[in-house]
């Protein structure tokens, strides 16, 4: 890892130049194909200032998601969302600005074999991707393919990852690291894990990549706690569960500008 | 002692471990949350150190023999072998164990595990209940809390294994996402385990999910095997030429196969539930007509659509209603050398009422499936051959099923 950033994509290039500018990252996520005219969720995150935007495949066996992202993931595959239509919607927007990151489940990837996956996802200008059911060992076969099509392919680590494995996830992740705030699935939770902290801390100490902080952070004083030990956050749950109670992209902005300001509280604070 | 190191697969002749990242060839591994890693780690280290152990050994030897009811007997079953082309049909009697199916071998290896892990929770899925039971029972026996989860579809049709759970002492969560069956039971009970994995053991039920899971269920029913094999040797003087199995996810059928698999000249078949048809779309034929993907942290045979997402089986059999398979069956389907074949529901049922009228033995539909696939092989192979089948589990608790089909 001597100079990680030459070899960055555009994901990780993105990420270092708003933190090292000192902005607290924000990747809001949305279920792909969740409603008619979906993408306009992706145009209000953006104005609304995020970062990145996690754009999830749904799969019909979610086992690492909560109650809200199973309750989305059923919805969108019920309403004929696949991995195809949500690529061939994102493929028709405009430039966003910020760089769209996939999430799905391994099964979805090896389908048409993860080289192909790949290409998609570019053709689609998708450049970021998140897959929670690959652990490190497991990533071989997507990690070359990936780096040859050009998509940053995520790891995670979690709060009982020891620490050579740790050292591991940090220096094969692409894009950033995303640090799993506890030991659960993804939905919202009262208040911020005290293991986000101390997991967000260790990746740090190996790895100048960006880290992220994700499941459970759900309002804008987590948002802004996280901010304090990460470089920033990824919000799931609590914009699906707005998404599922029927509110719209305007909502949507309103509530993502919270998080934004939040985190940019927090910057002017600890700056 | 009935069960001895080389009983426990990994010593044994047949260089058929996996490697030590969990894979049968291309299949298997730990397609699983980071957050799990280290507990399967913790999990593959502590039943490494315990197969070895002779204190551990002596503990399922213990438990085996004088709880579980084993060895169990094998039966020969000549007048049902009649509609089998007259072949010599011989039953290995997982049925008479206690709690009457297979399960509770694998069930009491997990729990003194559990014991060794510290841990004082364990959670499971189940199906047709069996498991659920059995699991439910050992955590009874060693004092361990005990979460079961169930589909809501399961937990009507096996309606007495959800009170014979709770009587013992577990909570039953019923599962009502998805196909509220098998499968949704596994992502719950994956959903607990990765929250509560500090004090939680996932006792998983068969030969899937992810290293070391396959090759450790396996080797805790290989004693199946292990018995059938000394057993038919001393009744005809030779092994047999078929071993006959039911496969959901496997872990029946790897448990009497495995001590066949270096017998190059014993045919070994593997029976998956036909439902209402390959050509109906109803069926959990996930072997035969499955294609390669992830499931339950595995990579083996899947039942899945044009766009990768996993289909509903369907069988009336709950316990083999399930769309994907160990994956230790789909590498032996794949080298060739055990072979799968689909039988339907009419098939399954028709075997479960012969085998009752002709021997007395009221079968569970599961091991009717592999009972269904004995009289269709004894046809082929003609009344010299002997075939040893697996009668995984008994029929009681399929009564309400067999009312409704029969007309009872």
């Amino acid at each position: 890892m001597t100079n990680p950033t030459l070899a960055a994509g555009e994901v990780e290039r993105h990420l270092r130049a708003r933190r090292d500018g000192g902005r607290g990252l924000l990747m809001p996520y949305v279920t792909g194909g969740i409603a008619p005219g979906w993408t306009d969720y992706l145009s209000a995150f953006a104005d609304a200032g995020a970062d990145a935007i996690e754009v999830g495949l749904p799969f019909s066996d979610p086992t690492l998601d909560g109650v809200t992202i199973q309750r989305a993931s059923a919805a969108a595959l019920a309403r004929g969302a696949s991995t195809r239509r949500i690529l061939a919607d994102l493929a028709g927007l405009p430039d966003l600005g910020v760089p769209l990151v996939a999430s799905t489940y391994y099964n979805l990837v090896l389908h048409d074999g993860p080289e192909a996956f790949c290409a998609a996802l570019r053709r689609a200008g998708v450049a970021g991707l998140i897959v929670p059911d690959l652990p490190v060992h497991e990533a071989g076969e997507l990690m070359d393919v990936a780096a040859a099509a050009g998509v940053e392919p995520a790891l995670l680590a979690s709060p009982t990852t020891p620490p050579t494995r740790l050292a591991e996830i940090a220096a094969r992740s692409r894009g950033f690291v995303y640090a799993v705030s506890l030991m659960g699935t993804t939905g919202e939770r009262d208040g911020l894990a005290a293991s986000a902290a101390e997991l967000a801390g260790r990746i740090r100490r190996v790895s100048d990549r960006p880290v992220l902080l994700g499941f459970g952070i759900s309002t804008p004083d987590q948002a802004r706690r996280a901010r304090r030990h990460a470089d920033g956050v990824v919000v799931g749950a609590a914009v699906m569960r707005r998404v599922l109670d029927g509110a719209g992209p305007d909502d949507l902005r309103a509530f993502i500008a919270t998080l934004r300001q939040a985190l940019d509280q927090e910057c002017d604070r600890s700056g | 002692m009935i069960i001895k190191p080389e009983d426990l697969a990994g010593s044994g002749p047949g260089g058929d471990d996996p490697d030590p990242r969990g894979k049968f060839g291309v299949f298997g591994g730990r397609f699983v949350p980071e957050a799990l890693i280290p507990a399967l780690d913790e999990l593959a280290m502590a039943y490494d150190k315990a197969k070895h152990d002779e204190e551990f050994l002596r503990e399922f030897d213990h438990l085996l023999r004088t709880y579980a009811g084993r060895p169990t007997i094998i039966t020969e079953v000549p007048r049902f072998g009649e509609h089998a082309g007259g072949a010599r049909i011989i039953l290995k009697r997982e049925d008479l164990t206690h709690t009457g199916a297979h399960k509770i071998n694998n069930v009491l290896g997990q729990a003194l595990l559990t014991r060794r892990l510290g841990k004082t929770r364990v959670i499971a899925e189940t199906g047709a209940g069996q498991h659920g039971v059995a699991t439910a029972t050992a955590a009874a026996l060693m004092g361990l809390e005990c979460v079961i989860y169930m589909g809501a579809v399961d937990c009507e049709r096996q309606a007495l294994n959800v009170a014979r759970m709770k009587l013992l002492g577990a909570t039953v969560i019923p599962v009502h996402n998805g196909s509220r069956t098998l499968k949704d039971a596994i992502n719950e009970a994956f959903r607990d385990w990765v929250t509560n994995v500090d004090h939680t053991h996932y006792v998983f039920g068969t030969v899937a999910g992810p290293h070391p899971f396959p090759m450790m269920v396996r080797d805790f029913a290989r004693i199946i095997g292990v018995e059938a094999r000394r057993q038919v040797i001393d009744l005809i003087g030779r092994l047999p030429d078929a071993v006959c199995a039911a496969v959901g996810g496997g872990s029946n059928a790897i448990g009497i196969m495995h001590a066949f698999i270096g017998d190059g000249d014993v045919q070994l078949h593997g029976y998956e539930a036909g439902g209402r048809g390959l050509e109906s779309g109803e069926h959990a034929l996930t072997l035969t007509a499955g294609s390669i993907g992830v499931l339950h942290a595995a990579r083996t045979y899947v039942l899945q659509d044009e766009e990768g997402q996993t289909i509903e089986s369907h069988s009336i059999s709950a316990g083999l209603d399930y769309p994907g398979v160990g994956p230790e069956h789909s590498w032996l389907k794949d080298i060739g050398r055990a072979t799968y074949h689909g039988i339907t529901d009419a098939e399954a049922m028709d075997a479960f009422a012969l085998l009752a009228k002709t021997e007395g033995i009221i079968p569970a539909i599961e091991s009717a499936h592999a009972l269904a696939g004995a009289l269709k092989l004894g046809r082929e192979l003609g009344s010299d051959a002997t075939i040893l089948v697996n009668l995984s589990g008994r029929g009681d608790k399929d009564m309400g099923t067999a009312m409704t089909y029969f007309g009872l």
